[in-house]
């Protein structure tokens, strides 16, 4: 009872902030064939992936659609005990910054490589927003193999959001910070702060990241973005807030204005001016993790400069859109068209046309300037409005059949118009507060909608309840017809930001089942067991281990010492799909090792008393894996035992 | 049954247990082990007069590196050692059992009785092609 009042209530509530007719719609208004739609037989696979942000957790999680099923959560920008990364002596690398070793972040936005404008599986961006980042993960191996630190940001929002051949991912500045960072007063900021909008290259073969140049921007909050595509490609958009330029109470202050701007930088004209030499090479310092697939290790290089590009020197490198209401979300639709603006205080969608801002620019139809950088008459390039749609616009995704999508945060649903007429077709409730919204393929120029689904910020009565902290939550729908149909509800890592989908096949194929050991370059490896060994460097103890079901070798060793370190290099010999060995020894302060097929991996571990200690398997391997297990024995300091391993001895 | 504990008369080592029947060799059913091909892709293999010795040092290294983690050459250990497995088991079932355990200990009876007086330790499939196996069947001829 106490439910259905409560659902009662929030439905009310709902009904009274929605301005369309949603309202009358139940929560438990699902049919009952919507549980066949998103019924996955066991044993049957999902139609797609969804990745979908961790939020607050740093990480990227992995499910099956239309199941809802979680597959894997991908350790991105926080550790992960589970499988040993950043507490591994290979993967530590990947957390370093200009800060030091950062265990945690925000990761907000992932995005999927695109060859053509249509996604193409290879990898997966994500941002990292505390300690600016962008990461790539690999998608034939699921594990992130790129960290690259974004220099002179104060906090990354606005980014990944690819271009249609992935030739950059993006990076802009939500915080905008001085520049380069000093000692200054904070209310200093109006001016003085800058906010950095910056471009990443991608190589096309490896994927490799290099930061290739940063266009230097007013301190405004540079909040989302998305690049051009088809007819705009060679463009990235990126919103703005706080375009008051205000240090404090930002909740009133950056909402004074009645528009704010989205920020449209050509690219193509950046590459001009960069090779003409029209930039400035600043002193900076950032990081550049790089995993090798090969030696199974990461490395970290700090970089020292970086290319600035300065808008009042490069005319017609950014132009200024103004759009109302501090546009949260701006996307762009598959013919790349149209640029729009979601308005977060509005209740209107601005769509702006890249022809009549291209129009704009050559006539010159300026409204002013803002820092040099020329405001486009707004009259002159808007393309449509989609009126009164809801209140609190946020995202939008695209089908292939020209509907438009948009999440409407505050009346809590999705609204699906028309690309070109403005009409609003349907309108489906969300439970609760939907944030972002993810159709697969839906910002690139091929969608696939079939499927839409909702990542909600609140979810209230729909799950049970778990203490104060409830679960995070999506939602999906099917919108092949035309209304959209609520299947499913399920939970999420918190808290799901962006998300991304791609037809199942585009990844299969390439997916990796276990790494060759005639590959393996470790230098540490032990490519047989007839190689395992123990080898002392003063007080560091190399031991070089293997596994194969069901033991380790050696699994007996004498001679350790109180004080030493001791590094276990774990080769993993078997050569087959889903047969990781674990790796756990008594009193380590980090983690265990989670060694895939063919992989080595390396755990300190520094033994603080005399004693045997014992270490085992901790991924169930065989009907023997309890047995896979062995034992340590630490002496004295000054003991004369000697270095000594063995196996079956 | 050998049962050990520590009685009054014997001194004994430190410890309790109840050994393991010693195998005893039975008879295989009357059936020829030649006969028995396994299961998997292999369903001939023509083994020359001579033995290959080049294709034997090349299934050697490939023993080496990938078996021998279970499998010594010529005594039992984590698995059941090859010295002299052409005289129980068909150059096809040998191939079949590297390239094919899932299926083998599924399907083959020798396989699955194998999998039980080993403990239940699975033989790990570790992805040989069909030549890597052929060469290291020359190599079983070599010891």
């Amino acid at each position: 009872m106490k439910t259905f009042l409560n659902s009662f209530l929030a439905l009310s509530l709902l009904t009274l902030v929605s301005c369309g007719g949603s309202g009358n719609q139940k929560s438990s208004a699902v049919n009952a064939s919507a549980a066949e739609k998103a019924y996955v037989a066991p044993g049957e696979l999902d139609e797609y992936y969804g990745f979908m942000s961790g939020g607050f957790s740093g990480q990227l999680a992995v499910y099956g659609l239309p199941s809802g099923r979680l597959l894997r959560v991908i350790p991105v920008f926080s550790v992960d005990a589970e499988k040993g990364y950043g507490f591994n002596e290979e993967t530590k690398p990947m957390l370093n910054t200009s800060f030091g070793f950062v265990p945690w972040d925000d990761a907000h936005h992932p995005e999927l490589s695109q060859t053509n404008g249509e996604t193409d599986g290879r990898w997966i961006f994500i941002n990292g927003n505390n300690t600016p980042r962008i990461a790539r993960i690999d998608l034939s191996i699921f594990e992130t193999t790129e960290i690259i630190e974004i220099p002179n940001s104060g906090g990354n929002h606005s980014s990944p959001f690819t271009t249609e051949n992935t030739e950059y991912v993006v990076a802009g500045t939500r915080f905008a910070v001085p520049y380069p960072q000093k000692d200054m007063p904070i209310n200093e900021y109006k001016g003085n702060f800058k906010g950095a909008l910056t471009f990443i290259k991608v190589q096309p073969d490896t994927g490799r990241m290099n930061v290739e140049f940063q266009v230097l921007m007013p301190g405004f909050n540079y909040d989302l973005a998305h690049s051009g595509k088809g007819k705009s490609n060679g463009w990235t958009f990126f919103t703005t807030y706080n375009t008051e330029e205000s240090n404090s109470l930002l909740e009133v202050n950056a909402s004074q204005n009645d528009k704010d701007f989205i920020a449209a930088v050509n690219w193509k004209k950046a590459e001009e001016y960069l090779a003409a030499g029209k930039y400035k090479e600043i002193p900076t310092s950032y990081a550049h993790n790089v995993y090798d697939e090969k030696s199974h290790i990461a490395t970290s290089e700090t970089i020292k400069t970086v290319k600035v590009l300065i808008p009042e020197e490069c005319p017609g490198l950014v132009y200024f859109l103004p759009t109302p209401k501090s546009p949260h979300g701006v996307d762009v639709d598959p013919t790349g068209e149209y640029i729009i603006g979601n308005g977060k205080l509005s209740t209107d969608l601005t769509v702006h046309s890249f022809t009549k801002v291209l129009k704009a620019i050559e006539d010159e139809n300026f409204d002013g300037e803002a820092y040099g950088i020329p405001i486009l008459n707004m009259e002159a390039i808007v393309g449509g409005v989609v009126k009164d749609a809801g209140l609190g616009p946020l995202h939008t995704e695209f089908d292939e059949r020209g509907n438009g999508y948009t999440s409407f945060f505050i009346s809590s649903e999705v609204v699906k118009w028309k690309v070109g007429t403005w009409e609003i077709l349907d309108r489906a409730p969300t439970y609760y507060s939907i944030g972002h919204l993810m159709i697969p393929g839906g910002d690139s120029q091929k969608p696939e909608g079939k499927y839409l689904v909702a990542l909600n910020k609140i979810t209230k009565d729909r799950y049970l309840p778990t203490g104060p902290e409830l679960t995070q939550s999506a939602q999906l729908f099917d919108i092949s017809g035309d209304k959209m149909e609520l299947l499913l509800d399920f939970p999420t890592i918190g808290e799901p930001h962006y998300a991304q989908g791609i037809a199942a096949d585009k990844i299969i194929s390439k997916s990796v089942k276990y790494f060759p050991l005639d590959e393996n370059t470790h230098p540490f490896v032990t490519k047989k067991e007839s190689e395992a060994k123990v080898v002392r460097e003063g007080s560091n103890v190399h031991v070089y281990m293997t596994t194969i079901r069901s033991h380790f070798a050696p699994d007996n060793i004498e001679g350790i010492k109180v004080g030493d370190k001791v590094y276990f290099h774990i080769t993993n010999l078997e050569q087959d799909w889903d047969v990781p060995h674990g790796f756990s020894v008594m009193g380590a302060n980090n983690a265990e090792l989670l060694i895939m097929p063919g992989q080595t991996e390396t755990l300190l571990w520094e033994p603080k008393t005399e004693g045997v200690f014992p270490f085992y398997c901790t991924d169930f391997c065989s009907a023997l894996h309890q047995e896979m297990q062995g034992y340590l024995r630490v002496s004295a300091k000054n003991a004369s035992v000697p270095l000594k391993w063995s196996l079956g001895e | 049954m050998l049962v050990s504990c520590n009685s009054s008369e014997k001194k004994s080592e430190p410890g309790y247990g109840v050994k393991k029947e010693s195998p005893t060799p039975k008879t295989e059913a009357s059936t020829d082990f030649r006969d028995n091909k396994g299961v998997g892709p292999v369903t001939s293999v023509t083994l020359g007069e001579n033995i290959d010795t080049a294709l034997a040092e090349e299934g050697k290294t490939i023993y080496a590196n990938l078996c021998m983690a279970c499998h010594k050459p010529d005594q039992k250990f984590i698995g059941p050692a090859p010295k002299g497995i052409f005289e129980r088991r068909s150059p096809e079932w040998i191939m079949n059992m590297i390239l094919n355990p899932e299926g083998m200990v599924k399907e083959d009876p020798i396989a699955r009785k194998l999998l039980m007086e080993f403990n239940g330790a699975p033989m790990a499939n570790q992805n040989l092609t069909e030549e890597q196996a052929r060469a290291v069947l020359e190599y079983f001829r070599t010891l």
